[in-house]
């Protein structure tokens, strides 16, 4: 039957994720926050970041969406957690590389859990709905300013 | 001899094939509708034999493509019942023409405190235009409330119509609900106040016979791609006396009459307002795609729709789990049906969809204030036309309820 294809892109955990998903909610004191939509669906995630020694000590997402953007913002908050802006930047690049089909070498390593979002490169029209969080997560920390701004993904993003 | 409905699905080349392993079964038709050949092959026959530029040229392939280019005229008007050819403006599509009527005819007759009054139905492009113009003027922009099943309220139409109220612009079938508007009766309460009646009529040019003298509209505009021509061709119809002293709002090639060093006199409309050289080959398609429609029958397309809406709306309402939005009764439903799934994103489900090889559409629908009055985010929607039948609404049926098993089979 042709669902079964589904499970390549819905993987246990990543339904695991997205009913329950980890760090939902919002940080009181958070240095870093930003809110970010998908206009071609109309979601809206929000992430939050403290930043402590230049590493992120705290994060947190809210928001509404799929199964597939909710899973990622889960897993991405999993996988921040101790990193370094930098070190993160380079898992925001791994992760849209590995949506997109053409994942580095390394990428579970560096991604760690959230490589079971790779499912993904199958499903050309659900990638925006995965990079999502992970757009946010680095806008907010280019967004120094401590103040919620709204950043949108563009079409060709 | 008046061939059956169903055989017209063989028409359409693209309909023929497996996606994701499985026959497609083609239900976003409210975003565009598939080509049969007979459009397809007007095309590639005018660039084969006719291609050249319209107006411009004595020889003899320039004659007769403006021949063609301007019988096309002819037969939208007759399509829609209007009462001119000359009434009838190429246009690149619904949104465009519907621009217009804010640009050209708003920003010349609308002034700060007067009211423009649209619905919470609205696509983005009856409401946005509207928006500009209002921001432009200081004109108010006002909304007609809906009825819970998400019909216009006739009673808030009365409230926010005044005397007050320059523009009226309401969509004659909605792209989500699948409802329709009574536009004779609003088209009446615009007039009494002084108002104009625009009509965005998108969804229901490609699926019923329309009349814009009966239903006493002031402007119309639809887009060809929904009705089987291609993209990039609509039309925009206008009332005459309108459309006669309405500022053109490109200028150049095609629309002049007269240039000199330091005035030019325009052309009369419509071709005041078709600057530059036109989207002839599209405008071919659309001659092609009125004369398919035609050739049925609005009203057999019509019948056949309902007939599958018939069948498809109780045997949605019937899934535990599935919410239809707009009225649950068929005869109050066009074949635009928004549904979700409870506990599932309606992402998720167009994706399990697609790979039962069913394509629906998933998202806002271009009507953001729209999801808002449900208090959805989003909803997935299956819209049906001509060539779809029992069995393609069999098999949306079906897949619904092998995703919901996929999914209550996961952790969800
Ligand atoms: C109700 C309605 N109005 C306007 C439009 C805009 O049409 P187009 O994109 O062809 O200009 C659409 C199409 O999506 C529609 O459904």
């Amino acid at each position: 039957m042709a669902l079964s294809k589904l499970e390549n892109l819905y993987r246990q955990m990543i339904l695991d994720h997205a009913m329950h998903p980890h760090h939902y909610g919002f940080l009181k004191a958070a240095s870093h926050k930003l809110e970010l939509r998908n206009p071609t669906c109309g979601d809206v995630l929000n992430v939050q970041v403290i930043l402590k020694n230049n590493k992120v000590a705290q994060v947190a997402f809210s928001g509404s969406g799929c199964t597939i953007s909710q899973a990622s913002a889960s897993m991405m908050t999993d996988e921040v957690l101790g990193k370094t802006p930098q070190q993160i930047e380079k898992m925001v690049t791994t992760f849209s590389k590995m949506v997109t089909g053409n994942p580095p070498q390394n990428y579970e390593e560096i991604l760690g859990d959230a490589s079971v979002l790779e499912g993904v490169a199958k499903f050309p029209a659900r990638i925006k709905c995965a990079t999502l969080a992970w757009k946010a997560i680095y806008q907010a920390l280019a967004n120094d300013q401590q103040e919620s701004t709204v950043g949108f993904m563009r079409h060709d993003q | 001899m008046v061939k059956k409905m169903s055989e017209y699905r063989a028409d359409f080349p693209i309909l023929n094939q497996t996606v994701n392993d499985e026959p497609l079964v083609y239900l976003d038709n409210a975003a565009t509708a598939q080509k049969p050949r007979a459009v397809v092959q007007a095309i590639t026959n005018y660039y084969y034999h006719d291609n050249a530029n319209v107006h411009r040229g004595v020889h003899t392939l320039a004659e007769r493509a403006t021949q063609e280019f301007e019988a096309v005229r002819d037969k939208v008007a007759k399509f829609i019942n209007a009462p001119s050819r000359e009434e009838i403006v190429y246009t690149k599509g619904t949104t465009e023409g519907l621009n217009w009527v804010a640009a050209s005819y708003g920003s010349t007759h609308v002034k700060a405190g007067d009211e423009i009054v649209i619905s919470y139905l609205e696509h983005h492009s009856n409401l946005v235009p509207w928006q500009q113009l209002a921001k432009k003027t200081g004109a108010i922009l006002k909304y007609i409330d809906l009825l819970p099943d998400g019909e216009l309220d006739l009673t808030s139409a009365r409230r926010q119509i005044t005397d007050k109220t320059a523009i009226v612009s309401l969509t004659q079938a909605s792209n989500v609900l699948g409802v329709v508007n009574p536009i004779k009766k609003i088209a009446a309460l615009a007039h009494q106040h002084g108002a104009i009646m625009v009509v965005d009529g998108a969804q229901s040019t490609p699926h019923f016979k329309v009349d814009v003298q009966a239903m006493d509209a002031d402007f119309y505009a639809f887009s060809g791609h929904k009705l089987m021509a291609p993209t990039g061709i609509g039309v925009l119809w206008g009332k005459s006396e309108l459309l006669a002293d309405m500022p053109p709002l490109e200028f150049g090639g095609e629309m002049i009459d007269w240039v000199q060093l330091q005035k030019t006199t325009f052309k009369a409309a419509p071709w005041k307002f078709e600057g530059g050289t036109q989207n002839i080959a599209g405008v071919i398609g659309l001659g092609a795609a009125i004369d398919y429609l035609s050739a049925i029958g609005m009203d057999r397309v019509q019948k056949h729709e309902q007939q599958l809406v018939n069948y498809l709306l109780p045997a949605l309402l019937e899934i535990p789990g599935v919410t239809v939005y707009g009225p649950h009764d068929p005869a109050k439903h066009s074949g635009v049906i928004s549904f979700n799934l409870a506990g599932l994103h309606p992402h998720d489900v167009a994706t399990a969809l697609d790979m039962e090889g069913v394509a629906v559409r998933a998202g806002h629908h271009c009507a953001q204030p729209l999801m808002e009055w449900l208090k959805v985010a989003a909803t997935a929607r299956a819209s049906l036309y001509l060539y779809n039948n029992l069995a393609d609404a069999q098999k949306l049926v079906e897949a619904i309820k092998a995703t919901k098993e996929f999914f209550n089979h996961g952790t969800i």
